[in-house]
């Protein structure tokens, strides 16, 4: 890494002072420019053709041999959750841990852009948008059920078969007290969507504004491993890096689009007797789709800020209204009380080694960091890319504390006001409900119910819609070598084949079983990426000047 | 009849633009304006610079050499967006109200059946912009 900014021959400073990395590397120089008919595209090669090639081979093989790929898929899926736990826990703990640290060293003063460079969002426009992106769907998909399936199997307390235990109770479950088993059941799920997969998201994010905004490197992730790989980067190293991010990012985003397809369509079937269907499933994602290419096509400020913050609004509807309308006194309560549970039981959630809870470590914790982990490209991308201008510390703090805060908020009242109709009311629908119902048979019991349900609905398609035209820049600003003033038709691509990906594999006999096993297989690799990217972001703010 | 004109240039494709660039600077000429060279960036590092600051500078530079090439007066104006490809035709328009121009000199393709789906930005300002457009194919 050379200092060139004093060098009048080096690169320019971004807004203010800055270490920009001097290589011989031209953005885009590897990028094919060309045109299919009348539509021009712009790509880098070796990382379009392959991610793109290799996908359509594996929805082929899922497709044409069902049986096989499942089993290949089954195992891959128990393999990475069950032998690499300790792995992803104590990962997250170090990216957790790195995070806190960046926020009270001196580097929290570097600010992201140059010494001068002013934020382009406002807080509300920030924050909504790493919001929507970072979350999204999952708060609707398991609002309800995680903190009810924890405190179910709390309850239900340890048993043992052969010496090992076959129950899914965190910890070491919480038999017959029901208060605690709330307690506990609460904790467990704010550590899955707490500190720890938003320091994830902050490590990746911070990665790439970094080394794109400071240190004049291109917007991909080949670029966090330059104080690494030198330019070794730009060769097959970091193409297979990028090729990694490609496939995490379409295989979760189709993932997704897949799972609130059904969950959209199981909301309609209860509102309005529409058949629960793979038909139905196919038009709702092609709605969305739809919905996803405006979006994408209107770009960052005319589609994806909009709905982003039109997703919010509709979100903090949703929640002040459950809020209001359920159990009030409780949840609030409960959202202190779920916080301090939260702390008290974190140390012995993180342990990575030596767990007896092994169902619940490696099946939920192991599956939600790998699945997180996969999504952090996207996520981290999409996060660097509107965070210009914000400090280390401004931009750590907020990924970090005020997202995972909104998430305790949404789980205690979500899973505290279900949890709540099961102890209090006796009502137990949505406890027995199939996953995708969850949410709608809590508010069965809340007044309006037919609103708040079709309110529900329209949140869960806004909530792909935002997913799934982020993700599409996202990988299109990858496949083209970092660069984001590629030609539009691009992003179009990638919109419609993640659409096309979803119904296929949604079409096909385990389809999505298999692109969850693919997802959470990519996370494996992508937690040594991520650990060595914590290396490289400090070697990086090493050299930034700081700002007072 | 102009009292100042602007030239939408792509400073990764100006080769492409000799046609327009000379248009302009010929009204320029006769017209004794200046001619503004304004151009779209991003903030993330580009194919062209790695940084707005390094773009601004470049422009700068492209107008000068335009201005010592044909004899007009130049000046250079450089717009910075979080998604130049989406929001190139809004920069555009912006920045001609911003600046006062009262033509808009900018370089096309001839239209074909993509421009159904994906109209040309030449196309787009001239349906849009306030001042008089010549678009050149």
């Amino acid at each position: 890494m050379t200092d060139t900014s004093t060098d009048p021959s080096g690169i320019p400073e971004p807004d203010g002072a800055a270490t920009p990395i001097d290589t011989d590397y031209n953005i885009g120089q590897d990028n094919v420019e060309g045109s299919v008919g009348p539509i021009g595209f712009d790509i880098h090669n070796p990382v379009f053709m392959t991610s793109g090639v290799t996908i359509i081979v594996f929805v082929l093989l899922t497709l044409l041999l069902p049986d096989q790929s499942g089993a290949v898929f089954s195992w891959l899926f128990d393999t990475v959750t069950k032998s690499f736990d300790w792995l992803f826990i104590g990962a997250g703990d170090i990216f957790v841990i790195f995070c806190l640290f960046l926020i009270v060293s001196p580097y929290g003063r570097v600010r992201l852009g140059g010494v001068d460079a002013t934020a382009d969002y406002s807080y509300i426009g920030w924050f909504s948008m790493l919001f929507a992106a970072g979350m999204g769907i999952g708060l609707m998909f398991y609002g309800v059920s995680e903190p009810m399936s924890h405190y179910s199997s709390a309850m239900g307390g340890i048993t043992l078969e052969n010496g090992a235990r076959t129950d899914w109770a965190p910890l070491a479950g919480a038999a017959g007290n029901e208060a605690e088993a709330v307690r506990l059941g609460m904790a467990a799920t704010i550590y899955h969507w707490g500190l720890h997969p938003w320091a994830i998201y902050a490590v990746v994010g911070l990665a790439l504004a970094l080394f794109s905004f400071n240190k004049g490197l291109p917007l991909t992730l080949r670029s966090a491993f330059y104080p690494i790989f030198g330019e070794r980067v730009w060769g097959w190293t970091g193409h297979a890096i990028d090729i990694l991010a490609v496939f995490a990012t379409l295989f979760g985003l189709a993932t997704s689009l897949g799972l609130g397809a059904t969950q959209a369509n199981a909301g309609l079937s209860e509102l309005f007797g529409v058949p629960f269907s793979t038909t139905t499933q196919v038009v709702l994602i092609m709605v969305i789709t739809g919905f996803a290419l405006i979006s994408v096509v209107r770009g960052l400020d005319g589609g994806v800020k909009i709905l982003s913050e039109i997703n919010m609004g509709l979100a903090f509807t949703l929640l002040a209204f459950v809020l209001i309308a359920g159990p009030t006194v409780a949840i609030l309560t409960g959202f202190a009380d779920n916080l301090m549970a939260y702390f008290e039981y974190l140390p012995a959630l993180a342990v990575p080694f030596g767990r007896e809870d092994v169902n619940f470590s490696q099946g939920w914790t192991s599956f939600y960091w790998a699945w997180w982990i996969s999504w952090s490209p996207f996520v981290g991308m999409f996060i660097a890319r509107v965070s210009r201008g914000r400090t280390v510390r401004e931009f750590v703090t907020c990924v970090l504390l005020i997202p995972s805060l909104v998430c305790v908020l949404w789980m205690s009242t979500f899973g505290g006001t279900a949890i709540h109709q099961v102890l209090n009311d006796g009502y137990t629908a949505a406890q027995e409900a199939p996953l995708e119902l969850k949410m709608f048979k809590m508010f069965d019991m809340l007044p309006l119910s037919s609103i708040t349900s079709l309110l529900g609905i329209v949140l869960v398609i806004v909530f792909f819609v935002t997913s799934s035209d982020s993700g599409s820049l996202v990988i299109d600003t990858i496949t083209a070598g970092g660069k984001v003033d590629a030609p539009v038709p691009q992003r179009v691509f990638w919109c419609i084949f993640e659409g096309t990906v979803a119904i296929v594999l949604l079409l096909s006999t385990g389809g999505l079983a298999s692109l969850q096993s693919m997802v959470i297989s990519t996370g494996l690799p992508f937690t040594i990426v991520l650990l060595v990217m914590c290396y490289a972001i400090i070697r990086g703010l090493a050299t930034e000047p700081r700002g007072s | 009849m102009f009292s100042k004109i602007m030239c939408p240039v792509d400073l990764a494709h100006a080769a492409k633009l000799t046609r327009a660039l000379q248009a302009a600077a010929d009204l320029g000429t006769q017209y004794d304006c200046p001619v503004c060279y304004v151009g779209v960036t991003g903030e993330t590092p580009g194919a062209v610079a790695h940084s707005p600051k390094e773009y601004t500078a470049k422009l700068a530079a492209f107008a000068a050499e335009q201005g010592a090439q044909h004899g007009h007066k130049v000046t250079s104006h450089a717009c910075i967006s979080t998604d130049p490809s989406a929001d190139l035709d809004k920069q555009l328009l912006a920045a001609a109200t911003t600046l006062d121009a009262d033509l808009i000199v900018m370089a096309s393709h001839i239209p074909g059946l993509a421009d159904h789906l994906w109209p040309s930005h030449g196309g787009q300002i001239a349906r849009r912009a306030k001042a008089s457009v010549f678009v050149i194919r």
